[in-house]
């Protein structure tokens, strides 16, 4: 009685609460432990993919990656006045496509935005080769006016800062091991000169991830262009570098001829006036987009929000369509061929049984790719049954049966590949339900219908939940056979996103399709489990 | 605790072990992307095997050429790229080139000068469509049909592949927009050099379709270039469309019943690029080998085992015979004079822009 009060301990003194929970947390840790190279290999072969893909179907930052300034500069232009943007937009345009080209990304972002307007792939390459010449002008003009222009160091003294500046002679001296420190922009000088400090930087940071020196690099022409923009109203009080004579320059720059950066590029070609093009640089600015989601339901961005796409351009909606419905087909004719497969491999003795077994899976051991080009010989017009059947007589020589290159072809084709994943948990099901329930049945007066229908098959439905579940979601995503066998009229929506992966190189439509297609398997599995109810369903045993 | 430490050095001890198999194989091994087939057999026995002998280098033939852009892609974005030499055709290479993941290349220095003392530019010429192409062969396709399905009168135009009347029966073309839309504006009566300004128009494109339409119902899609030769042998279709090398071996090598047809033969190139991202040493090594593999005499040796023709205009009086039929093989090239009467250019640059756009609207078309 006299410990009543107080908590329970264990033989050690601590409350048996505690304890016992450290017991649990131990055990489960145990548990954790024993499972965890296959959680992790798991989420590293397969849920960390899934993820990246998913994200694909809505990055976009390529655009404001490769034109930073453009995309700032391009925000505020309206694209109802049916006229390009403004000299500004131009100059931040000529100042990213000369870093972009410099990086090989001006091709990527072209093949990028072809994908929304045709025409752009080779609007940036034929620019990429000519932008380098912009600024030229004002380079010529600025090395008349003062040589010192033209020295690499006196612009990294004018624009880094001083510590950037000794690390750089400290790399220098130290014999250019490795890359060159990255640029440090000099306040003063940012404050005065944004735009070329900031494009200088990328200049010096460039040349430094390519292994050279920014001190020994040729200043690209676009920086004069673009110091002759800003240096006339710059307050150049705050510069401390001594590099450049920027005082003495900027009275005589005033005078400079400037280039007309927008009629260059609109010289290098006509598009750059397009109000289209501007109109998809703007529209797929942000860094993320719903750009690939509305593609692949047959829509587009506008300027007006979303529309559908022109009529001849049409396709997924369809093909998303056909793979349900011929995935149905598919699981209902694995349905009828396999059930009464199963329920002889149920039912007769075990000698026969096995021997059935090993034809039901023999194809299941074969190549995929093996089957599907014996279907090609047996279905072909001039194929093994047309042959029988024009041989019989069935069919004219003239009116041979199209087996093949269409819907038919592959239903047939699919139905055989996955026959066994019906056949497989059917049969699991059927062997656990006693012979005896059928016989009591008959002799309580069923007929051999009413025996099967009111007592046998209900008990089988949940094999068939299985065959269906496993059958219908295989289908859904097989490409293979519908490729090879499938025509026009029999392909799915896999093989879409097997051409956007590897020919089109469209990886974000592809991941969208992708999102989409997992997304309705997913609905299918949640129906299912609301209707029959996952529970239901028997693998095995 | 002891599990975690058993998996930690397990983990190291794997890593450690792969980065010194890397490290070996980048001295002695080069993996060499190819199309597979007789294509890389012809390969084999042109450029590697003597290589090989000539260095002790070991050569690791893959067989990725069809898909060598998106794994390139792929390679490049987790930063370890395993191929050391790619064999694509020109219009990846431009893409490659375009999106960075091939080496640029300067021709005149990196590779060998022709043995009539031109440069290697000068020799190439205009096959050097992209700063990181290497040319190889030009090879062409082209359509072949059933000699014994033809009647009296075997086809001598493209157009017979439009021509359901005179040659009734199924066709196979490819399920790819380029070579068709250029072959039916041709036969509807456009001219060579309007194509592709008529097909920017979309009253050109719906003229294009509106031609391929009459024959919709009697055309069989082929996505692999074996298609055709097969479907041809075994008579499911009268003629089709595919490369000109398949129907060499086809005709010549299996001796079936089907005639070459060089009208409208369009012309494209295949040849060499370097993935960007290697190593100095695998750089160095897949530079020599393809200096090595791309001079005069080397491409004139491919000729011996397949039908394309060499790259290089100084290799053209050096194809000789079949290595093991003994046939002639400069009139069964697609530059020989004889066949190149009338031939159309692919064009890379415009196919660059409008593939997007006219897949879309083909593959609708083909759902229709």
């Amino acid at each position: 009685m006299t410990d009543a009060a107080g908590p329970v301990l264990a033989a050690d003194g601590t409350p048996l609460k505690k304890s016992l929970n450290r017991a649990l947390r131990r055990q489960k840790m145990r548990a954790l432990m024993l499972i965890a190279p296959l959680l992790l290999f798991i989420l590293i072969t397969f849920i960390w993919p899934i993820a990246q893909m998913l994200l694909r179907s809505v990055e976009n930052q390529i655009v404001s990656d490769v034109l930073p300034r453009t995309v700032v500069a391009v925000v505020e232009w309206d694209a109802s006045t049916e006229e390009a943007p403004g000299d500004p937009v131009f100059e931040a345009l000529a100042q990213d496509m000369m870093v972009a080209v410099e990086q090989k990304q001006h091709t990527r972002l072209g093949s990028r935005l072809n994908y929304e307007t045709t025409g752009v792939s080779s609007l940036f390459r034929k620019s990429g080769r000519a932008v380098d010449e912009m600024g030229e002008l004002a380079m010529d003009q600025f090395v008349a006016l003062d040589e010192g222009f033209e020295a690499p160091a006196n612009w990294a003294v004018n624009l880094g800062t001083a510590d950037w500046n000794a690390a750089l002679t400290d790399w220098v001296n130290n014999g250019e091991e490795g890359n060159a420190p990255r640029f440090a922009a000099d306040p003063g000088a940012a404050e005065a000169l944004p735009q070329t400090t900031r494009l200088y930087g990328d200049f010096a940071n460039f040349v430094a991830s390519d292994g050279d020196n920014p001190l020994d690099e040729d200043i690209w022409p676009i920086l004069f262009h673009t110091l002759a923009q800003e240096l006339p109203s710059a307050d150049l009080s705050s510069v401390a570098g001594t590099g450049l004579p920027l005082v003495a320059a900027q009275g005589p720059v005033a005078g400079f001829e400037t280039e007309d950066i927008k009629a260059a590029f609109i010289d290098i070609d006509e598009d750059w006036a397009s109000v289209e093009v501007w109109q998809t640089i703007q529209t797929y600015s942000p860094d993320f987009t719903n750009g690939y989601f509305l593609n692949s339901i047959d829509m587009q961005k506008s300027p007006d929000g979303a529309e559908w796409r022109p009529e001849d351009q049409q396709i997924y909606l369809t093909l998303f369509w056909r793979t349900m419905l011929m995935s149905f087909v598919i699981t209902c004719s694995c349905i009828l061929l396999g059930y009464p497969v199963a329920w002889l491999l149920a039912n007769l003795p075990a000698s026969k049984a096995n021997l059935l077994m090993i034809l039901v899976l023999l194809p299941f051991w074969t190549s995929l790719l093996v089957r599907t080009s014996a279907w090609k010989v047996l279905l072909q017009q001039q194929g093994v049954i047309n042959e029988l059947l024009v041989w019989i007589g069935l069919v004219g020589d003239e009116n041979r049966l199209a087996l093949i290159n269409n819907a038919t072809g592959t239903i047939i084709a699919m139905t055989h590949i996955l026959l066994p994943f019906m056949i497989l948990p059917l049969y699991s099901v059927m062997k656990t339900i006693p012979p005896s329930y059928l016989r009591a049945a008959k002799s309580l007066g069923a007929t051999n219908w009413t025996a099967f229908w009111r007592v046998y098959f209900p008990q089988s439905v949940p094999g068939i939940g299985a065959g269906s579940i496993l059958v219908f979601i295989l289908s859904i995503g097989y490409y293979i056979t519908p490729e090879i066998v499938g025509g026009t009229k029999g392909v799915f929506i896999s093989n879409r996103i097997a051409y956007h992966i590897s020919s089109s190189l469209n990886w974000g439509l592809a991941a969208a399709l992708g999102s989409i297609l997992l997304a309705i398997v997913l609905i299918f599995y949640w129906m299912y489990d609301k209707i029959v109810g996952i529970d239901n369903v028997k693998l095995g045993g | 605790m002891k599990l975690t430490k058993t998996l930690m050095a397990t983990t190291a001890l794997t890593l450690a072990g792969t980065t010194a198999i890397a490290d070996g194989h980048m001295a002695s091994e080069m993996t060499i992307v190819s199309w597979g087939g007789a294509y890389s057999a012809s390969q084999q026995a042109a450029y590697h095997d003597p290589y090989a002998e000539m260095t002790g280098v070991t050569i690791i033939n893959d067989e990725s050429s069809s898909e060598a852009v998106a794994k390139l892609r792929a390679m490049n974005e987790a930063g370890n790229v395993t191929w050391d030499v790619v064999d694509v055709v020109a219009a990846d290479a431009i893409r490659l080139c375009d999106e960075g993941l091939a080496l640029e290349i300067n021709h005149d220095e990196q590779l060998a000068p022709g043995d009539d003392g031109s440069t290697a530019s000068e020799d190439f010429g205009d096959l050097i469509v992209s700063d990181c192409f290497i040319p190889q062969i030009v090879y062409s396709t082209t359509a072949g049909y059933r000699t014994d399905l033809v009647g009296d009168t075997p086809p001598t135009s493209i157009c017979a592949m439009f021509d359901l009347d005179t040659y009734p029966g199924n066709r196979s073309l490819e399920k790819n927009p380029i070579n068709n839309m250029e072959w039916a504006l041709l036969c509807d009566g456009v001219a060579a050099e309007d194509v592709y300004d008529v097909l920017e128009t979309d009253e050109g494109i719906a003229q294009a379709f509106a031609k391929l339409d009459t024959i919709k119902d009697n055309v069989v899609w082929w996505s692999a270039g074996a298609d055709t030769p097969q479907l041809l042998a075994d008579g499911e279709v009268v003629m089709g469309t595919t490369y000109n090398g398949r129907l060499f071996s086809l005709i010549e090598e299996q001796n079936q019943p089907v005639g070459m047809l060089w009208d409208a033969q369009v012309f494209d190139l295949d040849g060499w690029i370097i993935p960007t991202g290697l190593s100095p040493e695998r750089e160095a090594r897949a530079l020599d080998y393809v200096r090595f593999a791309t001079d005069t005499q080397r491409l004139a040796d491919q000729a011996k085992y397949i039908s394309y023709g060499p790259a290089r205009a100084s290799s053209a009086p050096l194809v000789g015979k079949h290595a093991t039929l003994g046939i002639d093989m400069a009139q069964h090239m697609p530059t020989d004079p004889e066949n190149a009467k009338n031939t159309f250019l692919y064009n890379y640059e415009w196919w660059a822009d409008y593939r997007d756009d006219l897949d879309a609207k083909f593959q609708a078309w083909l759902a229709q």
